[in-house]
């Protein structure tokens, strides 16, 4: 699954991270905002209008808003 | 020995190092410009408990070495002493948020590598109790091998002792680099370091997340966003409107003093018709100004404006934008500049570039004299339904215009000059905070004191040079002053170009000192009909009674529309050419501006000459 179609409160851990699908910069903001392989996330809140983007996601005690393309690129499982 | 003493304040975006640079500082700042590049160079004075000053700078947020932005550039040059006629920090003061801990070690650590003399500000400690959080410092200094200070800048709690560390530090001999890792090492090891430093953790409920419920939900947030941009408005009329009466008051008295005291003579009229009435007639807008930055500040301050990106990104992403380009362009409302200079957060290039090039769009303070005046003078001051009077319809139609030019410039550049992927948007989102009354104070003041002095030098200039180009040479028996002056023939070859669009020759020579800013238009127009009063009965007749008797409906009209786009500021162009390094874009901003305004004013002329107005 991935991280864009995480249930809301669901936690999770990034398995995976298709870096190739995000521009060099984003890759670094992620990364730099501990948004890697090995993280544990979960979706706090979603945007309005169609699509529900951006996504705002908890990781470690920070929440971060990205954009459901980001969300894409990252292979999650489900954590109890 | 006088040797100028350098520290430095270095950490993650929202790790409060604006509040600990206040509470270090006072109200004593230098805000500049580093050369070159358009971020801001915040420093201040710090004394030493040896009594020693110490030149201490406040460093652009930052997340790690490797710059993705502007902002995370200049940090990045500074700290390594690459940065031409900067001189290296001696002390890097590191900035950690206490409650997030485990993310703000991850680039301490590796500012750590560097081997260079540095403490740490344990910051916020108070609210990372507030999270539950207890905090070892001493597990961490041992841990990290350098001294760590637990502060709570807005308490002023632990700076005697941050300052003492900042001495001690100086004597410290560098360590040799300790071995460079890996992001990914660096953050198990940061992960390890705060699970051996915090004692202990209750997961309380915390309150941030509760109010994001709220503030980000998807129906109830957009409300509160909006109901919250209609008070910011409301009350930048509203309330500045008395303030704005005693400045005037006050000018008209400092001018009767001056036509009591003084001889009547060339100079009494250069006082009185240029200085006074121009720069006066701009001065009235501080009171408008400083309320609009301070919700903006308070906004920002509180972790509101982040969460106002978040539910504005979709909206900003229809025409190729981001959420991110919310901020700079609310700040425009206020001023381009400070919203241009805002765009240094925004880490897409392309992104970044059409914000700059959209940003004049905004209805800045600037215009509101000129719609203020104008407005004032031909809408009636008619009711239209319940609490909604026409003249504030037709000066939020001037609103809406100049937002939804902006976006259709944005849509068309993102699909042609600007092309390029769609922006993403990614945003640490802070935890809410309480806003305190001393970083706002601070804010508020250095955000006037720009205006003012903007006032009194650029707008001072302009007026008394186009008051002297309207005196001379001196009208002889029987001429019109205005007609003979060299402002007057200077406009009259304006007058030539738009004509076409309705202008007459007063509103073209009103446009060539506003080039300068387009708040100088009241006050030339103020000076030109000063200048052209025949007598004293008419020379009292207020601003709006004047235009009232030379201009007609249609031709007010289109002077609001022409300003809703004209690019009359010459610091937003400024600002442009440093931001974008060149002068192509500035220029292409420029071009594209005056075609819309000249457009906008003839379409409106017309239609309102068609419609018999």
């Amino acid at each position: 699954m991935t991280l864009d179609r995480l249930p809301i409160g669901q936690f999770a851990r990034i398995i995976a991270v298709d870096w190739s699908l995000l521009v060099d910069e984003e890759a670094q903001r992620l990364r730099s905002l501990g948004l890697e392989e090995g993280a544990r996330v979960s979706v706090a809140h979603r945007g309005i209008f169609v699509g529900r983007d951006p996504l705002a996601i908890t990781v470690g005690r920070m929440t971060v808003a990205l954009r459901r393309a980001h969300a894409r690129a990252m292979q999650v499982e489900t954590l109890s | 020995m006088s040797r100028h003493r350098t520290a430095a304040l270095v950490g993650n975006p929202n790790a409060g190092k604006s509040a600990l640079f206040n509470a270090l500082t006072g109200a004593r700042q230098k805000i500049a410009n580093y050369p070159g590049v358009t971020v801001e160079r915040k420093a201040g004075r710090l004394v030493l408990p040896s009594g020693e000053p110490v030149e201490l700078t406040d460093l652009p947020g930052s997340y790690g070495l490797h710059a993705t932005s502007p902002d995370e550039e200049v940090t990045r040059k500074v700290i390594l002493g690459e940065f031409p006629g900067e001189a290296e920090p001696e002390v890097l003061v590191l900035v950690l948020d206490a409650s997030n801990l485990e993310q703000h070690l991850v680039f301490a650590l590796e500012v750590l590598e560097l081997g260079r003399p540095t403490v740490i500000a344990l910051n916020m400690v108070d609210l990372a109790e507030r999270d539950g959080l207890v905090i070892d410092p001493a597990a961490l200094e041992s841990a990290l091998g350098v001294p760590v200070i637990p502060t709570v800048a807005v308490r002023r709690k632990g700076l005697p002792e941050l300052a003492a560390a900042i001495q001690a530090a100086e004597a410290r001999a560098p360590e040799h680099h300790r071995p460079h890792v890996t992001l990914s090492e660096r953050r198990l090891t940061a992960n390890a370091i705060a699970d051996g430093a915090i004692l202990s953790e209750t997961t309380r409920h915390r309150l941030h997340s509760k109010l994001d419920r709220l503030f980000l939900h998807p129906w109830i947030g957009p409300v509160i966003l909006f109901g919250l941009l209609f008070v910011v408005f409301q009350a930048v009329f509203a309330w500045a409107s008395p303030f704005a009466d005693a400045l005037e008051g006050a000018i008209g008295w400092i001018s009767a003093q001056v036509v009591a005291v003084m001889p009547p003579g060339l100079l009494r009229d250069a006082i009185t018709e240029g200085v006074l009435s121009g720069v006066g007639s701009v001065v009235v807008f501080l009171p408008q100004i400083v309320i609009l930055f301070f919700f903006i500040l308070v906004m920002e301050s509180t972790g509101y404006m982040a969460r106002a990106a978040f539910l504005m990104d979709r909206m900003m992403a229809y025409v190729g934008l981001s959420g991110r380009s919310f901020i700079p362009l609310l700040s425009s409302f206020a001023c381009a500049i400070p919203g241009i200079m805002a765009t240094r957060s925004i880490s897409d290039p392309r992104d970044r570039l059409t914000t700059i090039l959209i940003a004049p769009l905004m209805t800045c303070s600037a215009r509101l004299p000129v719609y203020a005046v104008i407005i004032g003078a031909f809408i009636p001051n008619t009711k239209v339904g319940v609490g909604i009077g026409l003249q504030g319809l037709v000066l939020f139609a001037l609103y809406v215009a100049g937002v939804v030019g902006a976006m259709a410039v944005a849509l068309v550049l993102r699909r042609s000059v600007t092309k390029g992927a769609a922006s993403g948007f990614i945003m640490e989102m802070p935890k809410y905070q309480f806003p305190r009354v001393k970083d706002l104070a601070i804010g508020l003041f250095q955000r006037a004191w720009i205006f003012l002095r903007r006032a009194g030098t650029i707008i001072f200039t302009v007026t008394v040079v186009l008051w002297i180009l309207l005196s001379f040479p001196q009208a002889g028996e029987g001429e019109n002053q205005v007609d003979v002056s060299i402002a007057g023939r200077m406009a009259d070859v304006v007058a030539v170009v738009v004509e076409p669009i309705g202008f007459n020759r007063d509103m073209a020579l009103a446009l060539i000192p506003a080039m300068a800013a387009r708040e100088v238009a009241v006050s030339s127009l103020a000076t030109t009909y000063a200048v052209a009063a025949d007598n004293e009965e008419e020379e009292a007749m207020a601003l709006g009674d004047q235009l009232k008797s030379r201009w007609t409906l249609p031709m007010a009209l289109a002077f609001l529309a022409w300003f809703v786009f004209a690019p009359q500021c010459l610091s937003t162009i400024a600002v442009a050419r440093r931001e974008t390094n060149g002068w192509v874009w500035p220029g292409f901003m420029l071009a594209y501006l005056f075609a819309m305004a000249y457009i906008a004013a003839g379409a409106t002329y017309w239609t309102a000459v068609a419609l018999g107005l």
